[in-house]
């Protein structure tokens, strides 16, 4: 469908202008600074593939445990009333506003070896999370659900209702109204809000150091990896960074079409 | 541990002013005045603020401002064109790539030394004794990464001291570790003597033997074409007049000589 043509105030041309030169220069000063020659080396490097393996698999996790438990709480959210609903959602939504160190305190102050849960999982199954992989998801499904619960939320909230009470009154079950007629249709948002927490969760750094440290191959993920560079070694650093930015725009250029629906 | 940090601030900033007139004067002929900025190594949080303070009183016209944060982030900063006037590092090859760089007016003069100590949790629960103790079966030890100077140094303690362990996490910073072990995630970290003192009764220490220790230097230096240089060599001196030297061995640092 051709888009209709509309005349754009100057203004609103500069201000925009100026808007995307603030995100587009940054990167162009990253790119103009990395030593291309040397980029192959510094990604075939083991500690590279290393990082980059555990950062997607990380990522990948933290997105589906943000799916199976996000979903649910968004459904809540968006089609029942209850008292604190409102403070409900904040609580659950702080980590989008919350410094992510002061979010891994949070994590090893509930569920480190000393903490609240943690003492408890330690004792009677003798799990520790900190400096495990678990620990890793775990920080990254924090800070990133946040994201997939409120996209879906307002899905939730836009969809037409009307096919659910059709489908209902047709004999279908809660069950597959919910798994036939309400997810297909929320479909983008939801694809939408898994792109947004696994695209947060690939970039976590604060929570996931503090949480669950840094050990090549356990914990250290490619933003912790790319941290440590930066003290040693900045131009890796920088084709660390690049190659990061590479996936994350691949997938977000490559699936805008998807999860902008009806666009 | 803040409110004894600002009891030695306090008792740091009255030491001064009780005697601070006759440094001043030797240090200087003509009043000083005019602001300063100091880009200081982070483990040099606590001390340098004191010293800022005592340093203020005995000079009444002029103002330090502190920059803290890892040595090597502080050399970026001022490659990058921070504006600073005082450069004092965790450790010399940072020093010396600033001053390679030709960002250094002057000699690094070494105004501190700094010694590895085993913190663990109070009461030292775990019975560790040593660096052997930290590969013990049981034991979560962790350290810095080896791109910090702090975990550069406690793999050459563990090196001289031929241990072979793991550590759970490569921490970035020092003050990472320490609040790991104050949370009792870890049992056990390598870190810096002042780390220990500066965290009071939340952690405990164990010394390492003096064959197998560090002794990191902290070498300072006026950055290449501040504006304020007179306060800048004073601000220096001072750190390494007896008063200051003494502030920092409130804080557990050795002296310079």
């Amino acid at each position: 469908m051709p888009m209709r043509r509309e005349r754009v105030p100057i203004p609103f041309v500069v201000l925009a202008a100026i808007g995307a030169a603030f995100f587009i220069v940054p990167l162009i000063g990253l790119i103009v600074r990395t030593p291309w020659r040397d980029s192959i080396t510094a990604l075939t490097a083991p500690e590279t593939v290393e990082a980059l393996k555990l950062s997607l698999v990380a990522s990948l996790s933290a997105t589906a445990v943000g799916l199976v438990l996000g979903v649910p709480l968004a459904w809540i959210y968006a089609r029942v009333e209850f008292p604190g609903r409102d403070l409900l959602r904040a609580l659950t939504t702080l980590p989008m506003v919350l410094s992510p160190v002061v979010g891994g305190i949070a994590l090893l102050l509930a569920f480190g070896r000393r903490g609240l849960v943690g003492s408890w999982l330690n004792s009677t199954f003798g799990v520790t999370l900190p400096f495990t992989t678990a620990g890793v998801v775990m920080a990254e499904t924090f800070v990133a659900m946040p994201f997939l619960i409120l996209t879906v939320e307002a899905g939730l909230r836009s969809m037409d209702r009307r096919y659910e009470e059709a489908a209902r009154a047709l004999g279908a079950s809660r069950w597959r109204v919910f798994t036939r007629v309400t997810l297909p249709l929320i479909g983008p948002s939801l694809f939408a809000g898994a792109v947004l927490c696994w695209a947060r969760a690939l970039g976590e750094f604060g929570a996931t150091i503090t949480f669950a440290g840094n050990f090549p191959g356990v914990t250290q993920t490619m933003p912790l990896a790319v941290y440590l560079l930066v003290e040693t070694n900045q131009e890796a650093s920088y084709i660390l960074s690049l190659v990061m930015l590479l996936i994350s725009l691949v997938v977000l250029v490559g699936l805008r079409h998807r999860w902008l629906g009806s666009a | 541990m803040h409110s004894r940090v600002s009891l030695l601030i306090v008792a740091a900033a009255f030491l001064a002013a009780c005697g601070g007139s006759s440094a001043a004067g030797t240090l200087s002929p003509t009043p000083l005045s005019g602001t300063i900025s100091v880009f200081a190594a982070a483990s040099l949080t606590a001390s340098f603020t004191a010293l800022g303070v005592s340093f203020r009183t005995a000079n009444p016209g002029v103002a330090v401002k502190f920059n803290y944060a890892g040595s090597p982030t502080l050399v970026t900063q001022i490659e990058q064109g921070a504006p600073a006037d005082v450069f004092a590092s965790a450790d010399t090859p940072n020093m010396d790539k600033l001053t390679a760089d030709g960002y250094t007016s002057g000699t690094s003069r070494v105004f501190a030394h700094n010694q590895l100590e085993i913190v663990v949790a109070p009461g030292n629960p775990k019975g560790i004794t040593g660096l052997a103790d930290l590969a013990k079966p049981g034991v979560i030890y962790i350290t810095e990464a080896p791109t910090v100077p702090a975990g550069k140094y406690s793999l050459q303690a563990l090196a001289s001291a031929s241990v072979k362990v793991t550590p759970k996490s490569l921490e970035t910073s020092v003050t990472a570790v320490m609040s790991k072990i104050e949370l009792g995630e870890a049992d056990a970290g390598i870190v810096y003597t002042t780390d220990v003192t500066a965290a009071g009764n939340k952690v405990a220490g164990v010394q390492i033997q003096a064959a197998n220790n560090v002794i990191a230097s902290y070498p300072m230096a006026a950055v290449k074409g501040t504006a304020n240089s007179a306060v800048a060599d004073a601000f220096i001196a001072y750190v390494l007049s007896s008063k200051g030297q003494s502030t920092l061995a409130t804080f557990g640092f050795l002296p310079a000589a």
